[in-house]
């Protein structure tokens, strides 16, 4: 008994996201999936659910071949997937999440609600996941969304489940009951395909690991015999530098200093609550924590995309709070968005335009009520050139580079004039290996050129790696601050949880 | 981290939008009863009366008034109204600035009419009845835009759905009775709602042009026809109008009677399908679902719901039920056809579901204020206050206008509304 996949080819317009790939799980077995970024694991795994129809292959479950294109069908066959991004309603609540599809109905189809909560808290009791069936979804932290997700799975009595970079949003305390989940699982006698690009993982879980890269799946490994080096140079197709090289920081004058700030979310909560904090010329400062206690808000109040409620930011010494986005970039601060696709670029526009969209209005760029093409035509040329872009043609539409040379035309358009302070939010997010060095490499060296740096990552490691200062934040506030050369990323797990961590 | 609040700080406090507004909407109170005070107020000569009439020709009990002095009335109101504008600038208690405005809305309608009728009679219960008739249309509009706006489909078209359902409505109730002109009504509106769901679900054409595409052909061709044929064949725009049925016992009730409780079956269907449609959204598996799809497609995609049959299957019932007040207003309200005879009407059902917040009775509520609006403005002009009529004919829009610019503060419509679920 096993879930099979045989030569699944799928390709998409200029791309080929599965090229031939072959893969087994049987019962009571975790393999890993490895790879980077854009290597094609979510693209194999959405075929097997029935998102995507492949060009060619088969996949066979228990012996009965399985019918592509269709979700439902997919469940039928005892398929479950906890997706990276969370196939949950947030206006629902848990128990309306977990019984959409198959809701328990007295006949005429009214829901029983009573039934409902009782389906989840059986489920949640027996595998210890301690969800509420009455909380709605936008109102409970992520790792307990992702719980939820696993309750869907397991109520439609799924025999094989795959598990799409699970621990992407969990803290490293919460990766440990996350892997305690996923072993009861396998004692229960399920397979479980675990989608990753995280090295140690796959070692700690996995009982066979497979490497996919570009498409193609590259060789098998025996997490037992293997190493995390030896992994990742299967991954990346060469030899990687898992550490960032950097000099001790000489931090000098205060550049940004942020007090007591309260901003509120779209929804009017404060989610940035009392937060004070500074960041130096000449240091990079590293905001840790799980996604969604505030980050976002907090980087967008610095850059002037979201007002204030109370608070002062100030830049250099001059009041900023109430300064427009253009403002700020007058000023000299870079900003990298944490997503480039929403608000960093213009996907439908081409590298050049994208280069310039901070500074077309302006000399040299714009003449009067025209635009000098040419001059922007050349900016580009060298921006592309200085900052290793991948891109055939400047006048090409942004949207044709890949993930991590988008990440670069910003990284491009917002270094490349005079910065004294740089914002960067998490500036890896979906990028591939070699952009990444890049990237971290880049943004040391500004640091040394003697900007001020304020990194914010939900992974943990980029933080680590990258920060000279650690400061964690949690429910909108700071809750402690690091040094990473002498801190476990334990110690700052912990903190990321609202417990432990030195106070300020 | 316990941040000690220093009330000598310098921490500059900025006012969120809900504080913010509430001071606008304050402001705009106490201006509005301090209006309320000096037109309806002491612009009434003092000695005159207004005498609300409380009983219709046909009701059980007659003779019911309510004697006012105009000059007092509107003087306490505007007090009343600048109270709650007062209370608004304190910025506390925030959940009410929704109520107080309504209040408010309602307390000036009253003035207007007392300071209108001064030295006159005036059919209050006449006025509220009409209230209900004329909120019809614009509550299936509204539910109907609300059907198909809940599983992810925006529908411009409410519009021509009512117009052309009316069109076949009273053809077909004049050449084959009632019966086949309400069947006729409903049917063609859900041909229209297919059409909607085909070309922005099978070929993902932008829902606000299909949708106004919709509103032409529904307006072109039964203007054509209307003009080459029923003005031919008269007796083709002849139908017989759908009589009311008086709920015995409950049409006894003075006022509540003779507003809810003598109409044609089609205003209590509207009733039956706000409250229906309400309960199922939230308590069934056909809500579940059809929610899941306009909140996050993909989500009830992998639970194995089959998104695009819920989103032909809700567009669809959405237009059968814009048919369906199509048949109201051609059968019931008028009795015959004319051309653009909906008038706008259906956008303001679009309005009255936004104002709503894409609840079925929320949408009855908005629906009731649109309903106000028109009848005040009907009654009104007969009495002769000098207003021009045109500028009374005018206020339901008004209303729209000012509803839809967001008087009524922040609302969140489903989070996949107006966007095609593409599944490769």
């Amino acid at each position: 008994m096993a879930l099979e996949l045989t030569g699944i080819t799928k390709r998409f317009p200029n791309v080929l996201a599965n090229d031939d790939v072959s893969l087994s799980v049987g019962e009571g077995e975790i393999v890993a999936m490895l790879g980077e970024n854009g290597a094609g694991k979510t693209t194999l795994m959405n075929v097997l659910f029935g998102l995507y129809t492949p060009d060619e292959g088969e996949v066979v479950i228990d012996g009965k071949p399985l019918e592509f294109g269709s979700p439902g069908a997919s469940i039928a066959a005892g398929l479950g997937m906890v997706h990276q991004h969370f196939m949950l309603v947030p206006v629902f609540s848990v128990a309306e999440n977990v019984i959409l599809g198959l809701e328990p109905t007295n006949g005429v189809g009214w829901i029983n609600q009573k039934e409902a909560r009782r389906l989840v808290n059986d489920i949640s009791n027996r595998y210890n996941l301690a969800v509420d069936p009455d909380a709605m979804v936008e109102d409970i932290p992520v790792g307990v969304q992702q719980r939820v997700e696993i309750i869907k799975v397991l109520i439609r009595d799924a025999k094989y489940i795959i598990f799409d970079e699970p621990t992407a949003v969990l803290t490293p305390p919460e990766v440990e009951e996350f892997f305690a989940i996923v072993r009861g699982l396998k004692e229960d006698g399920r397979g479980v395909i675990f989608i990753t690009h995280k090295l140690n993982e796959v070692i700690e879980v996995a009982d066979r690991i497979v490497v996919l890269r570009d498409g193609k799946s590259v060789g098998e490994a025996d997490p037992k015999a293997t190493t995390q080096s030896h992994l990742a140079e299967m991954m990346v197709g060469r030899p990687v530098d898992l550490v960032v090289s950097k000099d001790p920081a000489e931090p000098k004058d205060e550049v940004l200093s942020v007090d007591r700030l309260v901003v509120l979310d779209d929804r009017g909560q404060r989610t940035v609550e009392d937060l004070s904090l500074s960041v130096h010329a000449g240091e990079i400062v590293g905001i840790a924590g799980v996604q969604g206690n505030g980050q976002t808000e907090l980087v967008e109040a610095i850059t002037g995309m979201r007002p204030a409620l109370m608070g002062n930011i100030r830049v250099g010494g001059v009041d900023v709070t109430e300064f427009t986005p253009r403002q700020m970039h007058h000023l000299g601060v870079a900003h990298v968005p944490e997503d480039r696709q929403e608000s960093g670029l213009v996907m439908a526009f081409t590298i050049a335009e994208n280069m310039v969209l901070d500074s077309y209005y302006d000399h040299p760029y714009s003449r009067g009520v025209r635009m000098d093409w040419g001059v922007a035509t050349d900016a580009a040329e060298r921006l592309v050139r200085e900052y290793d872009v991948k891109a055939k043609r400047v006048d090409a539409p942004v949207s044709t580079l890949s993930g991590g040379n988008q990440q670069k035309v910003i990284v491009a358009r917002e270094f490349d004039r005079g910065v004294k302070l740089v914002i960067a939010s998490q500036p890896t997010r979906g990028v591939d290996v070699g952009s990444i060095e890049y990237i971290h490499a880049r943004i040391v060296e500004e640091r040394d050129a003697g900007e001020a740096i304020l990194v914010v990552s939900s992974e943990l490691d980029e933080v680590m790696a990258l920060s000279d200062r650690v400061l964690v934040m949690f429910e909108g506030r700071i809750v402690g601050e690091f040094d990473p050369t002498t801190t476990s990323t334990t110690e700052i797990g912990l903190a990321m949880l609202g417990s432990g961590g030195n106070d300020e | 981290m316990t941040a000690t609040a220093n009330p000598n700080d310098m921490i500059h406090v900025r006012a969120t939008p809900e504080e913010k507004r509430s001071t606008i909407i304050g402001a705009v109170l106490i201006a509005l009863g301090a209006y309320i005070f000096w037109q309806f107020g002491l612009g009434v000569e003092p000695g005159l009366q207004a005498t609300f009439n409380l009983s219709l020709q046909t009701d059980t009990v007659q003779g019911l008034a309510w004697v006012v002095d105009p000059r007092q009335f509107s003087m306490i109101i505007g007090v009343i109204v600048a109270g709650l504008g007062g209370w608004r600038l304190t910025r506390r208690a925030l959940q009410y600035t929704n109520l107080s405005l309504a209040i408010s809305f309602l307390l000036l309608v009253m003035a207007f009419l007392a300071w209108a009728a001064a030295g006159s009679q005036f059919s209050l219960v006449g006025m509220l009845r009409s209230t209900v008739v004329l909120s019809v249309v614009v509550v299936f509009g509204a539910l109907t835009g609300l059907m198909c706006e809940r599983v992810g489909v925006v529908n411009i078209g409410i519009e021509g759905q009512l117009l052309a359902g009316a069109f076949a409505a009273v053809v077909l109730s004049s050449a084959f009775g009632t019966a086949a002109g309400v069947l006729g009504g409903v049917a063609v509106g859900a041909l229209l709602g297919w059409l909607l769901a085909w070309l922005s679900i099978r070929f993902q054409v932008d829902q606000i042009i299909a949708g106004v595409v919709i509103n032409f052909l529904a307006l072109g061709l039964t203007s054509l026809m209307s003009a080459r044929i029923l003005s031919e064949i008269q007796t083709l725009n002849a139908p017989e109008r759908i009589p009311a049925i008086r709920i015995p016992f409950l049409a006894d009730i003075p006022v509540l009677g003779a507003m809810f409780f003598d109409h044609t079956y089609f205003v209590y269907g509207m009733f039956l399908l706000v409250f229906g449609i309400h309960y199922g959204l939230f308590y069934s598996r056909w809500g579940l679902r059809s929610r899941s799809v306009g909140e996050h497609p993909k989500a009830a995609d992998t639970a194995g719901i089959n998104v695009y049959w819920v989103r032909y299957r809700n567009v669809i019932l959405g237009g059968m039920i814009a048919g369906f007040g199509g048949a109201f207003l051609g059968l019931a309200q008028v009795a015959r056809f004319e051309e653009n005879m909906t008038g706008g009407i259906g956008f303001i059902g679009l309005a009255a579901m936004i104002f709503g917040r894409w609840l079925p009775i929320g949408a009855l509520g908005a629906g009731l204020v649109f309903g106000l609006s028109r009848a005040v403005q009907q009654k009104v002009a007969i009495l002769n206050t000098g207003i021009p009529s045109e500028f009374l004919f005018m206020v339901p829009y008004i209303v729209t206008i000012i509803v839809v610019a967001g008087v009524v503060g922040r609302t969140r419509p489903p989070a996949a509304d107006g966007i095609p679920y593409i599944k490769d």
